[in-house]
């Protein structure tokens, strides 16, 4: 048998049922391996040890009495910090918001606790989830499990390398541009962008509310898809929340892909800034889905490299707005300099805030200007309705999209940090589907030729056809055997 | 408007009006929306700005404010969207106001006033709905921001849902406004979707003042006016303020931009601070909330559930009640006054102008005393009808009821128990009251000569004797009668 920290959901769901394991024995597994990892990888900014351990309990509890919540009741899960979590201090990575205690849990917590899965803690990220290697983090970047001299990607950084790194089988991340399958692809996990509105963003931080949504990361597809029908479906507290009920998404997702229709970007596959090892594997990848039974086209998305232009007026502009209340007066962080209110709220939020999180409030200040307004913010909402209308003109030929999902594996701590652009360019491929609003997953390919670092592949789908996406993803998955064999471990 | 000094100068007022909706709930969460509670206890993470809350319309707070716009004779946007207005202030809790910007849910009405100035007809710009912010209280100094020692927070009242009614700038004269004030008022009472009480803040009035020299197409520097806090400071504030603003301009002064405060008690408008630079406040369409748009169906509905509203029902009380129009001007100016006439004049089965006299006189008196509305008052419409009726049939006199209604306002008894209780008849016995009027001519020989000798004026004298000696119960109308056929024929 696999060792239990590898042991994806799914199954473990099996052997509690089945009773060769128990909840506690599970989380306690899972505590000793955090305990291990944290040391070397820092991914909790709050670890909530006693807590999964007494949630566990009444899991075993639940099951030996017959009425378990969920098939995953006991099964362990950690959140990302962005997730607000009752009683737990949450603080988006910010200094801003250190020592807060939320008086609520966010609907994904809430959903998740309903169904029975005992919170491990909250996992590190960029400052305000802006950032692609969680070297953002006012309290210091996490590492990857596959290279410690590297990072793991972000935003959703420590929640990828947790995963990846046998922490446990699942987590919670968010996505604004990318911040869960670059970090997944960087990691060699699972890593899912939901369509826009199918998870609640009540609870969840807001960075920029047209763009965020919750996503899992996992090892297997099978755990994401389960991870996400948990999750998703309409929620009241969530104006833009989809008034419908989620499907289960594992109901037929090993149907296979035969006759499936998957396209591949003209305009990306010469697009330069691409690593070779990169380019191979997914090329390889393509070839795999041909073999598997789908038909491989050429789509044109003209539209796709002004993504991140327009992503990095809107994100900041709506930023600007939803970080406007850090500001000293009701909870978190107080300066205690400052002569009036004006000072003290200037003076707390030049204290509380990182570098990059300065940044981009101050472009998006600057975007939605008066005289500025139509020229910046106004005109990357119209290239948003452009990249809209590609994406949709292309589904008409084909059911899938398929492209790299970081144009590079881990890049090295502190290589991009003071080059935000190249930052930025490791979103290339992911922040258009954020603008779009469509799903899209990231699934493992193996590792690239040139660093033995993971590639990740990208499907992206059209809106609420979550259901094509995994079965694509978990059929290329099978098909590759990777993520369950030695070399899809991080050697830690 | 008498012609003076100020006709050479011609004064233009916009009003901006807030008014708090009374909802159950507030605007964006389920927090009840309740006044003068303890501090900080009617708040939830959403109205708190708490992170990672989200905001959700009250759609009872968009039926109100569309059923304003459709009474305000406005259109209804087909796609309307909330804004966030972002600046910061601390009674802000997200430091962004959920506000309407260029897309309000009703625009383009008008609304018509009378008064002594004739009649205007009121643009009304633009209706749309928004979220109220929390309460500052400023300890020290002035009680105001700038030089207080510290502020206090209360958020009871953030995310009540709020409407801003804006009007064109037609208004000339304090009165017209007080007109327009009053009006609106009347206008949201009868539809039921505030309270409107000025001195809780529940309607609220800013104006913007400018006055220009008679003929001056420019129009003059816009000085905006708050803390007005009754009808009555709308007209106080604004007759002061052209006033400043007329011997400003008179004396070759240079008016700036700025926002000025009424102080009730000295009658007079303070600076604020000069309005910056017309603050940016970086309005984008709120991406928490999804765009409106009302269907007609729905449109239609609430329009068909409008009530009547003050206009038409004037016109009816002219119509129906044959009323002029000081008396109907008086019963309209709040809904629950008109109801209460007309529940009274349906009771009464005589001429409907004998109960508003009964209203306007006596019972507005004995209202004003108490100090209370007339939906408070322990009297009912019908004992009123009652009470007129006692007096009708003669079964006690106008001074007798006088006295009733005063019991019945202070007891809420019927009038004709209280007539019993006080041993109150009126004498409309002619025998009986023959002898009385026969004992006070022989008690008064020189006034009844006078009255014999053809001057009526003291037969009200000894028609005042008579009603002494049976204690004001005789039929006064009779005494007369039989006094003046006595000494007259």
């Amino acid at each position: 048998m696999t060792e239990l920290p590898y042991v994806a959901a799914t199954e473990l769901a099996a052997l509690l049922d089945a009773g060769d394991i128990s909840a506690v024995e599970l989380t306690e597994t899972l505590r000793a391996r955090v305990e291990h990892l944290d040391d070397k990888l820092h991914l909790f900014l709050k670890r909530t040890d006693e807590r999964a351990l007494s949630d566990a309990r009444a899991a075993d509890a639940r099951r030996s009495s017959g009425d378990r919540l969920s098939l995953f009741d006991g099964v362990p899960i950690g959140y990302k910090d962005i997730f607000v979590t009752r009683g737990v201090p949450t603080t988006c990575g910010s200094r801003i918001l250190e020592g807060w205690v939320p008086p609520f849990d966010a609907t994904v917590v809430e959903r998740c606790s309903r169904a029975g899965l005992p919170i491990l803690g909250k996992l590190n990220m960029d400052e305000f989830a802006m950032g692609s290697s969680t070297e953002n983090s006012a309290f210091g970047p996490s590492k990857n499990p596959w290279n410690l001299k590297t990072v793991p990607g972000g935003s959703s950084g420590a929640s990828a390398a947790l995963v990846a790194a046998g922490g446990a089988p699942w987590a919670w991340g968010t996505e604004t541009g990318g911040s869960v399958r670059q970090p997944a692809s960087l990691c060699g996990v699972v890593g899912v962008k939901p369509t826009y509105g199918l998870v609640s963003r009540y609870g969840m931080i807001a960075f920029a509310s047209s763009l965020d949504q919750a996503g899992p990361l996992s090892r297997t597809v099978k755990d994401s898809a389960a991870l996400l029908t948990i999750a998703a479906g309409h929620d009241p507290l969530d104006s833009t929340s989809i008034p419908q009920a989620a499907p289960d998404y594992l109901e037929g997702i090993d149907r296979g892909i035969a006759g499936m229709r998957i396209g591949i970007v003209k305009e990306i596959e010469s697009g330069d800034g691409m690593q070779p090892g990169v380019g191979e594997r997914v090329q390889e990848a393509y070839q795999r889905l041909e073999k598997l039974g789908a038909s491989i086209e050429e789509v044109s998305l003209p539209s796709f490299e002004y993504g991140i232009s327009a992503y990095y007026l809107i994100a900041p502009a709506e930023a600007s707005s939803n970080l406007a209340r850090y500001d000293g007066v009701r909870y978190g962080l107080r300066s205690s300099d400052g002569s009036d209110v004006g000072a003290m709220m200037a003076r707390t939020r030049a204290e509380g805030f990182g570098d990059e999180v300065k940044r981009r409030i101050m472009l998006g200040t600057y975007a939605l200007s008066a005289g500025y307004y139509d020229a910046y913010y106004g005109k990357a909402q119209r290239v948003r309705t452009l990249i809209t209308r590609d994406l949709e003109r292309a589904y008409a030929s084909v059911d899938l999209i398929a492209c790299p999902t970081s144009p590079t594996t881990a890049f090295k701590l502190g290589e991009r940090t003071n080059d935000p652009l190249a930052m930025y360019l490791s979103d290339v491929f992911t922040v258009p589907v954020n603008l779009a609003g469509n799903a899209a997953i990231s699934v493992p390919c193996g590792v690239s030729a040139d660093d033995g670092l993971p590639v990740g592949l990208q499907l992206i789908a059209k809106s609420l056809d979550e259901a094509t996406m995994f079965r694509a993803a978990y059929a290329f998955e099978q098909d590759l055997g990777w993520i369950d064999s030695p070399e899809g471990r991080p050697p830690l | 408007m008498s012609m003076t000094a100020t006709d050479l100068y011609e004064t233009t007022v916009g009003l901006e009006i807030h008014v708090e909706l009374a909802t159950a709930s507030k605007m964006f969460c389920g927090c009840p929306v309740t006044f003068g509670q303890e501090p900080n206890t009617r708040t939830c993470p959403v109205c708190l700005g708490l992170p990672g809350s989200l905001p959700v319309a009250n759609e009872r707070a968009v039926e109100h404010t569309m059923k304003i716009a459709l009474a305000l004779d406005c259109r209804i946007a087909e796609h309307s969207l909330f804004h966030r207005k972002n600046y910061f202030y601390p009674d802000m809790p997200k430091n962004y106001q959920i506000s309407q910007y260029d897309l309000p849910l009703g625009y383009a009405g008008a609304v018509e006033i009378t008064g002594g100035f004739g009649t205007t007809r009121v643009g009304i710009t633009r209706v749309h709905l928004e979220e109220d912010t929390g309460k500052s209280i400023h300890v020290g100094g002035s009680g105001r921001i700038h030089d207080s020692h510290y502020s206090l927070e209360d958020f009871n009242r953030a995310g009540t849902p709020l409407v801003e009614i804006v009007t064109e700038p037609d208004i000339h004269s304090a009165e017209e406004a007080r007109a327009f004030v009053n009006e609106l008022r009347a206008l949201l009472e009868s539809l039921g979707v505030s309270d409107v009480r000025m001195e809780e803040g529940s309607l609220r009035v800013d104006a913007n003042v400018s006055v220009r020299r008679a003929g001056e197409t420019a129009h003059g520097v816009k000085v905006e006016v708050k803390n007005m806090n009754s009808v009555r400071s709308v007209g106080r504030a604004l007759e002061y303020e052209q006033e400043r603003q007329r011997k400003a301009l008179e004396s070759g002064e240079r008016l700036i931009q700025e926002t000025r405060h009424f102080d009730e008690k000295s009658g007079t408008t303070s600076s604020g601070r000069a309005k910056e630079v017309s603050s940016d406040y970086r309005y984008f369409a709120e991406p928490d909330l999804v765009p409106f748009e009302p269907t007609a169906e729905w449109i239609e509905r609430i329009k068909s559930s409008l009530p009547e509203l003050p206009a038409a029902r004037r016109e009816r009380f002219v119509a129906q009640y044959g009323l002029g129009s000081a008396d109907v001007e008086v019963l309209t100016s709040t809904t629950s006054l008109a109801d209460w006439f007309e529940a009274a004049a349906a009771a009464y089965k005589g001429e409907p102008k004998k109960v508003v006299n009964w209203i306007v006189a006596d019972l507005f008196r004995l209202l004003n005393e108490a100090g209370i509305e007339v939906g408070a008052a322990k009297i009912s419409p019908a004992q009123l009808a009652r009470l007129v009726e006692l007096v009708d049939s003669g079964a006690i006199s106008g001074k007798q009821a006088k006295q009733v209604l005063g019991d019945m306002f202070a007891t809420g008894n019927d009038p004709e128990a209280i007539a019993a209780e006080r041993g109150m008849q009126q004498i409309s016995d002619e025998g009986a009251l023959d002898l009385v009027v026969a004992e006070v001519i022989e008690q008064n020989p020189g006034v009844a000569d006078k009255v014999r000798g053809g001057n009526i004026g003291p037969l009200g004298f000894l028609v005042g004797q008579v009603m002494k000696k049976t204690k004001g119960q005789a039929n006064p109308g009779l005494v007369n009668d039989l006094l003046r056929s006595k000494l007259v024929e």
